[in-house]
């Protein structure tokens, strides 16, 4: 589902360029658990968003599904996004003046899918989530890791191929972190690949595969046999 | 997006910045209001003036003592006299082959009393043909006798509020009244027309010219009006006109001869001046209006940099975020530029209602040219900022470090 081959990001500050991903080759299949640990800096995060289409690559190239995107256009690395991949991030990203049903519905919302489709759907979800009787409230009154569902929400409501989650649980309490990664893994279970950037070795160890970065490299990548 | 999602998407987001929008709302406003007022009240102006005008009719000259000597202006509709113009000199141009009625004017403001109640009123001294000329008519009695001009009878015609003022519903023809030191017989009463030509001839009285001449102790008169047999013959019966009064003047041409299309002429001049002072004024209060705009989508799209991350990141193309910020400058430039209007139009009400013969309106397409134009400012000015936000790298404006976490 994934391919990278040779994929470079550098970042130019000053005179002085970074090398954030060097020289990366990675294979993804569909339906895998990825935990991507490394010290700081090391280019977990440029890694998820250059697999989110979020950001391009300096040199090299990635195939999503067999296709590859160097050539696409803006819009149609936005249509990708919408359609196949879901976001999930450590600051959640909620839209403050909406509620948590608006803005689990937002990505239906803004790819133009009738009322009806959309309650449906986002009812569906919030009894998933158990967030239906928050339904009504804004950001600011939900705790944190309710607020890190309704991103959930919002990021599996297109039903995405691909979730990538960037440490989720980091600014969670660790009861609020055990449920996001639960409902991670049970999305995982119906088949989304999961991606998931994380600093918690007990978290880290639960993926099937784990990759270690160093200085924009994979150092390792190996399977955990986690089922 | 759909455009009511679209709509409540807006609206949500411009009343989160109350302060912001309600400014902004104010500047469109008020440009809308300036062209909307404006408009109605040269389009009222413009009506009034036409109106009067057709009372006049076509065939009516007005002579006018001194000359004006800068063409295309405005007749000196103030009179800077240098030599009077004559009872002899309007007697003179009645003579004359095509002219089929004569009125001269004078008019002037003096206390009338009958019995114990007094108070001022405007004074017309002039003619029997007055009342043709101007079309006035009367609700009782008659109108001033067919005498020579010289002929200073004692007898009035007044209007009817100062017969209501001055008799109540008592009997009035053939009572006496006072005006100044002269006593008249009041002879006939005005029918109510609203106002002519600025004055309101129901407050009036009209006598005699000769009468006038001595009440006000003056010699000349004010206007003449001339009213020609057909309006084929306008431009030669102008000509005699004014050939006449350089013979009897001593050879000097020392008077101002208007007539209606002469008139109109200048007033659509002074209207022509008014429609670029509404352009002035709408171009100025859109051009701040705009700039307003500028600054506060500029704003709202920094502080809302996280969220173009994360709408950038659910799929959104950069046509859409762009189409957001624009609809959100229009929105407000819409809600900005009908309250306007509804402003405009209650000013306009208001503005009939004190005075009622004055069609005071808008037009339409002043109307929606106004609202036109206050979206057209929005979209035009919100372009640049909601540009810059179009084209966000999606990486940097999630990280955005400005912005609180959401
Ligand atoms: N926009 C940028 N401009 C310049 N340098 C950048 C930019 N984004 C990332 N980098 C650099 O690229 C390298 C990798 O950054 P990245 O954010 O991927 O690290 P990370 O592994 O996610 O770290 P952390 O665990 O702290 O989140 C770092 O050296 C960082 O300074
Ligand atoms: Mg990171």
């Amino acid at each position: 589902m994934i391919e990278l081959q040779q994929l470079c990001r550098n970042f130019q500050v000053g005179d002085q360029s970074v090398h954030a991903l060097d020289h990366l080759d990675l294979v993804i299949d569909q339906g895998e658990y990825l935990s991507v640990m490394g010290p700081s800096g090391s280019g977990k995060s440029t890694l998820l968003n250059m697999l989110g289409l979020l950001d391009r690559p300096t040199s090299g190239e990635y195939l999503f599904n067999g296709r590859a995107t160097s050539t696409l256009t803006e819009e149609q690395s936005a249509t990708l996004r919408r359609e196949h991949i879901g976001f999930v991030f450590q600051s959640y990203h909620l839209v403050p003046r909406l509620t948590a049903r608006e803005n689990i519905e937002l990505p239906m919302v803004l790819a133009s899918v009738p009322g009806k489709k959309r309650k449906q759907a986002v009812d569906e979800i919030l009894t998933r989530l158990d967030l239906t009787d928050r339904a009504e409230h804004v950001p600011n009154q939900l705790s944190g890791g309710q607020r890190q569902r309704v991103a959930i929400g919002r990021a599996i409501l297109m039903r995405p191929q691909l979730l990538l989650a960037d440490e989720p649980t980091g600014n969670l309490d660790s009861k609020s972190g055990q449920e996001v990664i639960r409902l991670l893994e049970e999305l995982n279970g119906e088949g989304i690949t999961l991606l998931v950037v994380t600093h918690d070795e007990a978290m880290g160890s639960r993926a099937s595969r784990r990759l270690h970065m160093v200085d924009g490299k994979i150092a390792r990548d190996w399977e955990t046999g986690n089922r | 997006m759909r455009i009511l999602d679209l709509t409540e998407f807006n609206y949500r987001a411009i009343s989160r910045q109350r302060m912001r929008s309600t400014m902004l709302l104010i500047a469109i406003a008020i440009g809308v209001l300036a062209i909307n007022l404006l408009t109605g009240i040269g389009e009222g102006g413009k009506q009034f003036v036409l109106g009067e005008f057709d009372v006049l009719g076509k065939n009516v000259l007005i002579v006018i003592p001194g000359k004006k000597e800068t063409t295309g202006g405005m007749p000196p509709l103030t009179g800077e006299t240098t030599r009077d113009l004559t009872l002899g000199d309007a007697e003179a141009i009645l003579r004359l082959p095509n002219v089929s009625a004569v009125a001269p004017l004078i008019p002037g403001e003096v206390e009338i009393s009958a019995g114990a109640l007094s108070r001022n009123a405007l004074t017309f001294g002039t003619s029997a043909a007055f009342f043709s000329i101007r079309q006035l008519s009367v609700a009782q009695g008659r109108a001033l006798p067919q005498t020579a001009m010289d002929d200073a009878r004692p007898v009035c015609v007044i209007g009817s509020k100062l017969r209501r003022e001055l008799f109540g519903n008592g009997r009035v023809l053939g009572q006496w009244l006072r005006a100044g030191d002269r006593r008249f017989r009041v002879i006939g009463v005005i029918q109510d027309r609203g106002q002519s030509m600025g004055f309101d001839m129901s407050d009036a009285i009209v006598i005699p010219v000769a009468s006038a001449q001595t009440l006000f102790n003056t010699e000349g008169l004010f206007r003449i009006f001339v009213e020609v047999r057909a309006l084929e013959t306008m431009d030669t019966s102008r000509q005699r006109i004014i050939d006449l009064l350089r013979e009897r003047h001593d050879g000097e041409e020392d008077v101002t001869l208007i007539t209606q299309d002469s008139l109109l002429s200048a007033f659509t001049d002074i209207l022509d001046t008014m429609t670029l002072a509404v352009a002035g004024i709408a171009g100025i209060s859109m051009l701040v209006a705009g700039i307003l705009i500028m600054n506060v989508t500029l704003i709202s799209v920094s502080q809302r940099t996280r969220e173009i991350g994360l709408l950038k990141a659910l799929g959104t193309p950069a046509r859409t975020v762009r189409l957001i910020f624009l609809s959100e400058a229009a929105l407000i430039a819409l809600v900005g530029g009908l309250a306007g209007l509804a402003i405009s139009e209650l000013a306009l009400l208001g503005a009939h209602w004190v005075y009622p013969s004055v069609p005071f309106a808008t037009p339409n397409w002043a109307r929606a040219g106004s609202l036109l134009i206050a979206i057209a400012t929005a979209l035009l000015f919100a372009a640049l900022p909601a540009q810059k936000a179009a084209k966000m790298a999606p990486v940097d404006a999630l990280l955005d470090k400005k912005a609180g976490q959401g």
